[in-house]
């Protein structure tokens, strides 16, 4: 575990059907989520997948990548700012090392959609247990 | 518009501080955990230790479709939920009058995980405006942070939420 490493990628195809099983879980039932018409009316191409469901994914990543390193430790802060609307396709969430302490790890994450285009940056603060 | 001026009203800036909402939620499940792991891991299987374990992931809501108590601004009654001046409107201020609003972002530092049976307290208030000018011109950042205790009064997460209008 060094800074710079990467930490992987959790890679999901969004659209609809991924839209709506987080609306239900979520009680995220939001007309630019579930209909094309009031995306556009907002400014967007479309309707465009929740925020809040890339934050799931990033902590999905996190999670993963603790699990891959055969280390137990929680996610305890993340920060996310959103760029650009996911519109639906595959989008994959990454992660980078920027920093290494004894007791936590600090990640800089990024979330992509297929056409490499940033929808989401952000940081995360990764605690570790011992 | 104009350089220098501001959409953030002296009653906005006053209002700084005020709380919003108050819920509590009814006991989470492990049927709550379930479902939540399920839709964010879709389409593969969640690990199985949200299927078997009472520990929900830190971004679990326990809020969802219906919560056991709460106590809104009396100025929220009639608000509608997708008007870009419902963060004023909510606490008896007029808003900028803004068409436009994006998710701008989100910050969230963890406590002590959710497990079935906990039930929790969120406490939001309006946390601050700032403004700043971007390829859709001047836009608005106001910043909600939302607090969420167990029913042991242990802090659970503190959020804070920004919203773009422009």
């Amino acid at each position: 575990m060094r800074e710079g490493d990467s930490i992987g990628q959790f890679r999901r195809r969004t659209g609809f059907a991924a839209w709506n099983r987080y609306a239900a879980v979520n009680s995220e039932f939001v007309p630019i989520h579930m209909d094309h018409e009031a995306g556009r009316a907002a400014g967007m191409p479309g309707a465009f997948g929740m925020g809040n469901l890339q934050v799931a994914y990033l902590h999905c990543l996190l999670r993963q990548w603790l699990e891959e390193q055969d280390r137990s430790g929680r996610v305890g802060g993340l920060s996310v700012q959103f760029r650009s609307p996911d519109t639906g396709g595959e989008v994959t969430a990454t992660g980078e090392i920027t920093q290494v302490g004894a007791e936590r790890v600090e990640i800089a994450l990024t979330v992509l959609d297929q056409e490499q285009q940033r929808l989401a940056t952000g940081t995360a603060t990764v605690e570790l247990d011992h | 518009m104009e350089s220098g001026s501001t959409f953030v009203t002296p009653d906005m800036q006053a209002a700084v501080g005020t709380r919003i909402l108050r819920r509590v939620s009814y006991p989470v499940t492990a049927s709550d955990i379930r479902r939540w792991a399920i839709a964010v891991y879709w389409p593969q299987p969640p690990p199985q230790r949200y299927l078997d374990e009472d520990v929900a992931p830190a971004e679990f809501n326990p809020f969802a479709w219906a919560v056991a108590d709460q106590k809104r601004h009396p100025a929220s009654e009639g608000v509608e939920g997708n008007d870009p001046d419902r963060t004023e409107k909510q606490i008896g201020v007029a808003g900028p009058g803004l068409k436009f609003q994006l998710n701008g972002g989100i910050s969230e530092d963890y406590g002590v995980p959710v497990r079935s049976g906990d039930v929790i307290t969120s406490e939001s208030s309006l946390a601050g405006y700032t403004e700043r000018d971007g390829r859709l011109g001047r836009m608005l950042l106001s910043t909600t942070e939302d607090v969420w205790r167990n029913q042991g009064g242990e802090l659970v997460k503190r959020s804070r939420f920004t919203l773009i209008r422009y």
